[in-house]
């Protein structure tokens, strides 16, 4: 079971997160013209690196509040996690 | 091959077991194949037979990152059935099951294969109606399944508790009595020596680190912890692995990797004749030959290469597991172990040609991989020998993803993953 920090809670036990897959994916601002491609990469297309990854999760039975972390899932350990608006670098610096 | 019979156990018992011969060869690349398959579990394995056996192509190598069947093919719960909602994912995982029951004589290796039964329980009203219709769509598709009440269920799993105040009563159970298990290392080990004997080299130790295409976009080469190999066509059946090995030729597909989690009990007498699976509590076990209880758990909520899962996952599984079978309380367990299972979008699997010309990929088998085996293989041998689909296998394609076309299994299978 992971121990995850939630940004405005701190350290609880996982069952009171829900995961929320990739982070910073955004809706298409206008759908109706928006290509079956770009659809494609907005609703199925995902990273799913074996490394570092930028995820959401939610303090489901908590706050309630959506926040991201940067994990690795080869390992499960978080690098960090941050508040909805913040964009924090990867290890190595990379965005 | 040194072909396996009553008479040559016998022959090998006069002379001290000294005969017996290694069942496959420890291969070394070679510059070049006619087609390469990366990816050394049972469907990788057994695309390699097919494409050897029935297609003619000889000249192939399969090479595989770790040992062969170390992945998912040994971690699976082996649990084999067809009893699939839409016609295409019926006719997809039928074609297995029937190639299931001559395996063994097929690949003269004895795959355990045990068409026991697989009985799907329903505990709730809607568990009722979608059972209902889960057998009547197979029935319309040729698909055996057939529904229990209650006491028919207990006589068929004796161990069942059918106590109707229990919190989740068992109101019924959809059967299918083709279903069953096989066993998993079997699998692996038969298709390699079967492949082998045609020819086919199986390199272990060898992870693919990069492809090469030519000046036309096509595959040329792959690049590997053992040197370059090169060859026109590539098929890519790395499960939950597929991700990071397509991104190396610029491809993303509709995949995610979850850990999935099973768990065997300490052995005990022989007290489950068949396979039983619940959905709405999320528990399925069975009994293996070796007398442990084989239990699947589900996966974990995030997606991870770990391989390992969170024991409060399968913690879950095991207060379903006490419930409906109140006799194996007291057992210990002995063993839990997670694999990275791939997931599409839809819950099927994508077994298809990609953009790049020469280059295929079956992947996103999900939760349910192992009972598709032959099936898969059989299928995707066909796709890259014709570079075209088999009919079969023709509906499962990436571009589904885009045109809309979803076969969605995700709200049909046997368990909620």
């Amino acid at each position: 079971m992971l121990v995850i920090h939630c940004p405005y809670c701190g350290p609880r036990p996982e069952p009171e997160f829900a995961h929320g897959g990739q982070a910073h994916i955004a809706r298409p601002h206008d759908p109706a013209n928006t290509t079956d491609e770009e659809l494609l990469q907005f609703l199925y297309l995902r990273e799913n690196p074996r490394g570092l990854f930028r995820e959401r999760w939610r303090h489901a039975r908590g706050c309630g509040r959506f926040f991201n972390a940067i994990r690795d899932t080869n390992t499960d350990f978080f690098v960090t996690t941050y508040k909805v608006g913040e964009r924090p670098a990867l290890p190595g610096g990379a965005q | 091959m040194q072909k396996f019979s009553g008479w040559s156990l016998l022959k090998e018992a006069f002379s001290g077991h000294q005969g017996w011969k290694t069942q496959w060869r420890r291969a070394a690349p070679k510059a070049e194949y006619d087609a390469i398959i990366i990816g050394g579990g049972g469907h990788g394995l057994g695309t390699a037979y097919y494409l050897a056996a029935e297609h003619g192509l000889t000249n192939i190598a399969v090479v595989e990152k770790g040992w062969i069947g170390g992945g998912n093919t040994g971690r699976n719960t082996t649990i084999i059935r067809s009893n699939y909602l839409f016609d295409e994912s019926a006719r997809l995982y039928d074609h297995s099951l029937k190639l299931w029951k001559d395996l063994s004589q097929v690949l003269n290796y004895n795959t355990m294969f045990s068409p026991r039964g697989v009985m799907m329980l329903a505990h709730t009203v809607h568990d009722m109606q979608v059972s209902k219709r889960h057998i009547h769509a197979n029935r319309g598709n040729g698909v055996d399944n057939e529904w229990l009440t209650p006491e028919e269920a207990k006589a068929f799993c004796p161990i069942l508790n059918i106590d109707p105040n229990i919190r989740y009563p068992v109101l019924g159970a959809a059967l299918q009595r083709r279903g069953g298990v096989a066993r998993h290392d079997t699998v692996a080990w038969g298709y390699a020596r079967a492949a082998d004997a045609l020819g086919v080299d199986i390199i272990e130790n060898c992870e693919v680190t990069g492809m090469r295409m030519d000046a036309s976009g096509a595959i040329e080469a792959i690049e590997t912890t053992r040197g370059v190999i090169r060859a026109k066509k590539v098929g890519v059946v790395a499960a939950g692995n597929t991700s990071v090995v397509m991104k190396q030729a610029g491809i993303q597909l509709p995949l995610e990797s979850y850990p999935l989690q099973a768990l065997v009990s300490e052995p005990v007498k022989p007290l489950m004749p068949c396979v039983v699976m619940s959905n709405t509590i999320h528990a399925y076990m069975s009994q293996s030959d070796k007398g442990e209880l084989v239990i699947g758990a589900g996966t974990d909520a995030y997606n991870s290469y770990t391989q390992r899962g969170g024991l409060h996952i399968s913690a879950h599984t095991l207060e379903s597991i006490c419930e409906l079978f109140p006799m194996v309380r007291r057992l210990k367990m002995l063993r839990n172990w997670g694999g990275i299972v791939d997931t599409t979008p839809d819950r099927s699997p994508i077994i298809a040609k990609t953009p790049v010309k020469g280059l295929y990929v079956n992947c996103g088998w999900g939760t349910g991989g192992f009972k598709a085996t032959p099936g898969s293989a059989n299928v995707f041998a066909h796709t890259i020998a014709h570079d075209e689909p088999h009919p079969l296998n023709a509906p499962f394609t990436i571009e589904r993803f885009r045109d809309g076309l979803l076969i969605d299994e995700a709200a049909a299978a046997a368990v909620a993953h």
